[in-house]
């Protein structure tokens, strides 16, 4: 049996390095992925139009809306006079943010009390209107800790160095889309590569008739089917390694969990989508087809509903259900969880179950189909 | 029993199509048995059911001894098969190709090299180890796919119209070798539309439409189906005169090989000058005439149009 797996792994991969495009659509597709995803579509939102009605008009409220305005991420577009005005502002679309600073600001902190600022977001774009509070949320801490720590040395207290004033740590790590989308375009990466490669690989055979001199061999289905799988989880392996040292040297993004469940919940992942492309080799007769429907059956689930794009926790509850139909989603938190957080396996074990119950149904309805599709070849 | 195959009343349907009806025949141990029939009469069809790639509708066949309705699976490991299209890997080299296939049959280490420096042999492919297979013309593609087929050495070998497209002389070699496998006592079951090949075999069938119509040895097959006497007519104007032959009483058949033509006529007319007289009566002015054996292409045609013996019986 091990003989025969190793036989049609070496003729696979034998195969597939004589195929020039097949090996140029397999190693260049991802960079083109990373390219566009990495620097076209920048989810960053910068330049938020931001108007101030400064009521109290003291030195203090002025360096609070100049420390906003020292980052690319807030744009002065004018000081408002009056409440009316705040309502034209927004309404109109003049401005996406106004900050509101109430008469008693500088007295407040002298006092040593809440200071308060009231932050009006138009919140049209929910999706924008977070990221815009967070950053209103994160530039609001950063400020109160500047006012401590010169309240602290004013008094004549040395802050340890651990409090960093760098403006970078002013804004959530998690808010950084580029961060954020790696994990997802790995698993995107390696789900079209996968489902694509085994279901091409397979239908080829179906084409052009090899798979009948197989078939009257004694070779099992399952041989053939792990034989086959076996060399492209391992190209599948090549480009996880290739978008992650890609990730590190532009992005700076390190993996913070350990290598030894990121190769774990990856395995499991290309178990499922090799499912996945099984069953496109049994529904597609041609290679097209098979090209056609494996890139579509991969790439676009995985775009738009594993929670890659768009977060899963903010779509309605049909479509919530309906994004099972990709592995991706559970991979996604995987990675999340191993990559961003450096987690363990108690944060994402349920994911590893969820990504196995997936292969199970895949298979078993490729091999339903199979038959049928048999049966109904005999009878019609 | 010495028997290889022994199929009874095979039948496979696609549906309402029937394309195998209900086929029967044995096929001794040893012999090299022919399959004739046009294109669409249900030779492939057979051929896969007994390889056991196709489950029959009805009906069974014992191949190798194993039943191909039960054990389709001891059956695949007794046989060699060589399906109708070439079904080796273009793009991997004479030589992976033929390590390929004799690990998938299970063969390994010492044996799998020697049994690949037999295949290469005898498909006469040594010093072309490296060659891509798909650089390779027609007829060498067919004998190392036949000598791929044969690589476990199985005792049936199964050949689905081999030597189809290839030319004459590439023809010629590869009957040469299924002889070899057959004096080595390995039994080989044919398909071919080339009705000149039946001849290489010790038994044929022919089928038509699904339906068995003829079997036996084709010297028998010329002697038994015909029950009249063949004449070759040499004319200027086969049309015309077949078109006034077809009219005689005592004719059974006349069929057009360019400028000849091949008369069947009633056992009673047994002489050509009865045909010449009939001719000239008519005005028609013939080169020469001779009688003649039938040929095998005679008998065929005299079935198709009349249907098998039993046929005409029912
Ligand atoms: N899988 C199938 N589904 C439907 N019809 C088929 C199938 N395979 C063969 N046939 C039909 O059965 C008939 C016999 O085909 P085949 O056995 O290939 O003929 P041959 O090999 O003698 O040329 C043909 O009419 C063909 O169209
Ligand atoms: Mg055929």
């Amino acid at each position: 049996m091990l003989n025969r797996i190793k036989a049609i792994a070496v003729k696979e991969t034998r195969q597939l390095l004589r195929d020039v495009r097949m090996m140029g659509v397999i190693f260049l597709f991802p960079v083109f992925l990373l390219v566009v995803f990495g620097y076209a579509i920048n989810f960053d939102v910068q330049h938020i139009q931001l108007s101030v009605l400064d009521r109290d008009n003291s030195p203090e409220s002025r360096e609070f809306i100049n420390s906003l305005l020292s980052t690319d991420y807030f744009d002065l577009v004018t000081y408002l006079k009056s409440d009316r005005e705040i309502r034209e502002f927004l309404d109109r679309k003049k401005a996406q943010c106004i900050a509101v600073i109430p008469s008693n600001f500088s007295n407040e902190i002298y006092r040593n009390e809440v200071a308060k600022i009231q932050f009006l977001i138009d919140g049209v774009d929910g999706n924008t209107a977070t990221i815009i509070m967070n950053y209103v949320n994160a530039a609001v801490a950063s400020y109160s800790n500047n006012l401590n720590y010169e309240f602290l040395s004013s008094r004549g207290i040395k802050l340890s160095s651990s409090v960093s004033l760098e403006p970078r740590f002013w804004f959530n790590p998690d808010l950084n889309s580029t961060r954020f989308l790696i994990p997802g375009l790995i698993g995107m990466i390696l789900i079209i590569i996968a489902v694509v490669t085994i279901s091409l690989s397979i239908v080829r055979e179906k084409e052009r008739g090899t798979i009948e001199q197989l078939n009257v061999s004694s070779i099992k289905i399952p041989e053939l089917l792990t034989g086959k799988a076996i060399p492209y989880i391992v190209i599948a392996f090549i480009n996880a390694g290739i978008i992650l040292a890609a990730g590190y040297l532009f992005f700076g993004i390190e993996v913070k969990g350990s290598y030894l469940w990121l190769l774990i919940s990856t395995l499991f992942f290309l178990a499922a989508s090799i499912g996945i492309g099984i069953l496109v080799s049994v529904i597609a007769d041609s290679l097209q087809v098979a090209f056609l429907a494996g890139t579509l059956i991969s790439l676009l689930p995985s775009m738009l509903l594993s929670g890659f794009v768009f977060p899963i926790e903010s779509m309605p509850y049909v479509i919530r259900i309906f994004s099972n139909v990709t592995p991706t989603k559970f991979y996604i938190v995987c990675l999340r969880s191993i990559l961003l957080k450096g987690a363990g396996i108690e944060v994402f074990w349920e994911q590893l179950l969820y990504m196995v119950i997936f292969t199970v149904i895949v298979v078993v309805a490729a091999s339903k189909i199979y038959n049928k599709k048999q049966l109904k070849e005999l009878s019609s | 029993m010495n028997y290889s195959i022994v199929a009874e009343n095979l039948t496979k349907k696609f549906g309402d199509f029937t394309a195998v009806d209900s086929v029967s025949f044995k096929v001794e141990k040893g012999e090299i048995f022919g399959f004739l029939g046009a294109n669409g009469a249900g030779k492939s069809t057979t051929i896969r059911m007994l390889c056991g790639l196709l489950e029959p509708t009805s009906g069974d066949a014992v191949v190798g001894g194993f039943s191909i309705m039960n054990e389709p699976d001891k059956v695949k490991q007794s046989i060699g098969y060589m399906s109708q299209r070439f079904s080796l890997y273009n793009d991997l080299t004479i030589e992976e190709n033929i390590e390929f296939f004799g690990a998938v049959y299970g063969l390994k280490g010492k044996l799998l090299e020697k049994r690949k420096k037999w295949v290469l042999e005898i498909s006469n492919l040594i010093g072309k180890e490296r060659t891509l297979t798909g650089d390779l013309p027609g007829g060498i593609k067919q004998r190392l796919a036949l000598g791929v087929a044969v690589i476990h050495k199985p005792k049936i070998l199964f050949l689905d119209e081999p030597t189809s497209g290839v030319d004459p002389i590439s023809r010629r070699n590869f009957w040469d070798l299924i002889n070899r496998f057959s004096d080595e006592g390995t039994t080989v079951l044919v398909t071919t539309h080339y009705l000149e090949e039946a001849e290489y075999c010790n038994d044929i069938i022919l089928i038509n439409a699904g339906r068995l119509i003829a079997e036996g040895n084709p010297q028998r097959l010329k002697t038994e189906y015909i029950d009249g006497n063949a004449f070759e007519i040499e004319t200027e104007n086969p049309v015309e005169l077949m078109d006034i032959l077809k009219k005689a009483k005592f004719i059974i058949d006349v069929s057009i090989f360019g400028k000849k033509i091949h008369v069947i006529t009633k056992k009673q007319f047994e002489k050509p000058d009865e045909l010449e007289n009939y001719c000239t009566q008519n005005e028609f002015k013939i080169d020469r005439i001779t009688r003649i054996v039938p040929t095998l292409e005679d008998v065929f045609i005299h079935l198709l149009e009349h249907g098998s013996k039993n046929a005409q019986q029912n």
